[in-house]
């Protein structure tokens, strides 16, 4: 029986990249014309959806909040997302899991108090799952809540990193995730370094967690002016129209 | 039936005097008023706009500490005098007082209704800011509370000015005016908030015979032309429910514009009246039915900014 190797001798994963190297990102806000806010996202092969609907009035009055707005997040898998087409329901419990991360992530960012008795919803798909799947619902979440318009203090990056054979790597996709190496999940704030979510579910010696832990937000940066300039170009292009 | 499958279209983009404020910089950053040059800045959330306390915040930037004004939404910086706003690009509608506005009903309460205005909280209508039926200007009574449906019911569409705010920011609307009130004989459009200018009147009749009452907040009404004649308006009527008669001319008009309106709204483009009938003229050529095409929304649009930048020349 032979493992795959992860890492190969000359630096190479699995996919060709090297240790450190980001997957090739793809992103493009307002993609969709009914939501307020929306954002289109690719990771490597891992393509994801998101739209922002609000600040609106709640639909459920148990939800209202007299001081801020309500935020809810809802995450669902395409049934053909992953290599055996499976419907999962929305209230799977793994599921609601990353949905409540997610919405912990946003708390703190968006600027809440501003709108009190609404409520702002977050609706994510993940159309192909090749791994990192906090990560792109943060960043497709991130770029559609600046879409529509939704005050924040900054972006949210997220970026994932674990080990390989001693050696940080960053950015995990599907298979590397399944073949047990440590996975760490961190997401910044860019301008302040504020981390706004750390999240492990492996173990990890307390010796490499640092260096694990830097590389991550080093690629959430990188993350970050990627994002920034699909957003600055899509503002170019909607202002140029505006204007004749 | 025949269906269509159309592939994602991306803009051919020119280039423009637009500034970009780097994010990278961290230094004080001299800025632009868009009133007196074509060149704008813009900010993504997170950027830093000003260390200078001199200058107070307004929407869209709030203080990071220690005196770091910071961007909260991606927009153009505005600076009037001493204030700086960041205004972003798609937003709901938030009004001002005075602003005249169209929305649905979508509750009913016992002294009010709850008003969709595509606002972040449903406006509210109170019984005692309508003119009730009856000609008479009289105060309400408890049998108008009871029959609170037969003014407006959910679902009907009205026409309304804000009256004041809430504390919590919902809008107090009113539609004590013989103008406003009750929506009938046409076709509703929603179109982004931001593209509707401020005009000094809001209720339109275009050339082709066709009443266009643009609402601020994004929604659009347009109808039959009603000819005003103050005194034979019967009062009971102003909140009935049917229609008039409406022939097939008149409704094609209607679709037609309702699909300019829409064109327009696709490519971005300011609306007003006078863009609306560019709009109109230029899509006479197509059939009603293809005016959705993107193709010919581009032909369209690209005529209509002619037309514009001929008009700001000075030639029509």
């Amino acid at each position: 029986m032979s493992r795959q190797e992860l890492l190969n001798p000359e630096g190479l994963r699995i996919d060709g990249r090297r240790a450190t190297e980001l997957r090739k990102i793809k992103c493009r806000p307002s993609v969709l014309r009914q939501a307020d806010g929306s954002a289109y996202i690719e990771q490597g092969n891992t393509k994801c959806l998101a739209a922002v609907y609000g600040p609106s009035e709640p639909r459920l009055k148990s939800q209202i909040m007299h001081n801020k707005a309500n935020i809810n997040v809802e995450i669902s898998y395409a049934p053909f997302s992953m290599s055996e087409r499976k419907k999962r329901s929305k209230t799977e419990k793994r599921i609601l899991e990353i949905a409540s991360a997610v919405k912990q992530t946003f708390e703190p960012v968006i600027i809440a108090t501003l709108f009190p008795r609404s409520q702002i919803d977050i609706y994510i798909q993940i159309l192909q799952f090749d791994g990192g799947t906090i990560q792109i619902c943060i960043n497709a979440a991130t770029m559609a809540l600046i879409d529509a318009g939704v005050p924040v203090t900054d972006y949210v990056c997220a970026c994932t990193a674990g080990l390989i054979d001693s050696t940080p790597v960053l950015d995990l996709n599907n298979t590397e995730e399944l073949l047990d190496s440590p996975e760490l999940t961190v997401a910044i704030l860019p301008k302040s370094g504020k981390v706004t979510l750390l999240q492990m579910e492996s173990r990890l010696h307390i010796d490499k967690f640092e260096s694990v832990m830097n590389l991550g937000t080093e690629g959430c940066q990188a993350i970050y002016k990627i994002m920034d300039k699909s957003i600055r170009d899509s503002m170019k292009d909607a202002l140029e129209k505006m204007n004749g | 039936m025949n269906v269509q499958f159309l592939s994602p279209r991306f803009s051919h983009r020119k280039d423009v005097d637009v500034e970009m404020l780097d994010g990278n910089s961290d230094e004080e950053q001299e800025l632009v008023t868009p009133n007196l040059s074509q060149s704008m800045t813009l900010v993504t959330p997170g950027q830093l706009i000003t260390s200078d306390t001199q200058f107070m915040r307004g929407h869209g930037t709030y203080i990071a500490p220690p005196e770091r004004m910071t961007s909260s939404v991606a927009g153009a910086v505005e600076r009037v005098n001493k204030l700086i706003s960041v205004r972003p690009l798609h937003t709901r509608y938030t009004g001002e007082i005075g602003d005249l506005v169209i929305g649905r009903i979508t509750e009913v309460s016992q002294r009010r209704w709850k008003v969709d205005v595509n606002s972040r909280q449903d406006g509210v209508l109170q019984l005692s800011s309508i003119n009730l039926p009856g000609g008479v200007q009289r105060r309400k009574t408890e049998e108008d509370e009871l029959q609170i449906r037969k003014f407006f019911a959910e679902g009907d569409l009205l026409v309304a000015e804000v009256h004041a705010f809430f504390q919590d920011g919902a809008t107090n609307l009113h539609t004590r005016n013989s103008k406003y009130g009750k929506l009938r004989n046409g076709s509703f459009i929603s179109v982004p908030p931001p593209l509707v200018q401020r005009c000094k009147t809001h209720f339109h009749t275009l050339s082709c015979g066709i009443d266009v009452t643009l609402g601020l907040n994004g929604y659009i009404w347009v109808s039959k032309h009603i000819t005003q004649s103050g005194e034979e308006i019967d009062p009971d009527a102003i909140y009935s429910n049917q229609n008039e008669l409406i022939d097939d001319s008149t409704r094609e008009k209607i679709a037609r514009v309702c699909n300019s309106i829409h064109a327009l709204s696709q490519q971005f483009m300011y609306i007003n009246d006078t863009i609306i009938s560019y709009a109109y003229e230029a899509s006479l050529e197509y059939h009603v039915r293809d005016l959705r095409k993107p193709d010919i929304i581009d032909a369209i649009c690209m005529e209509v900014s002619a037309k514009i930048s001929l008009g700001k020349a000075g030639v029509l």
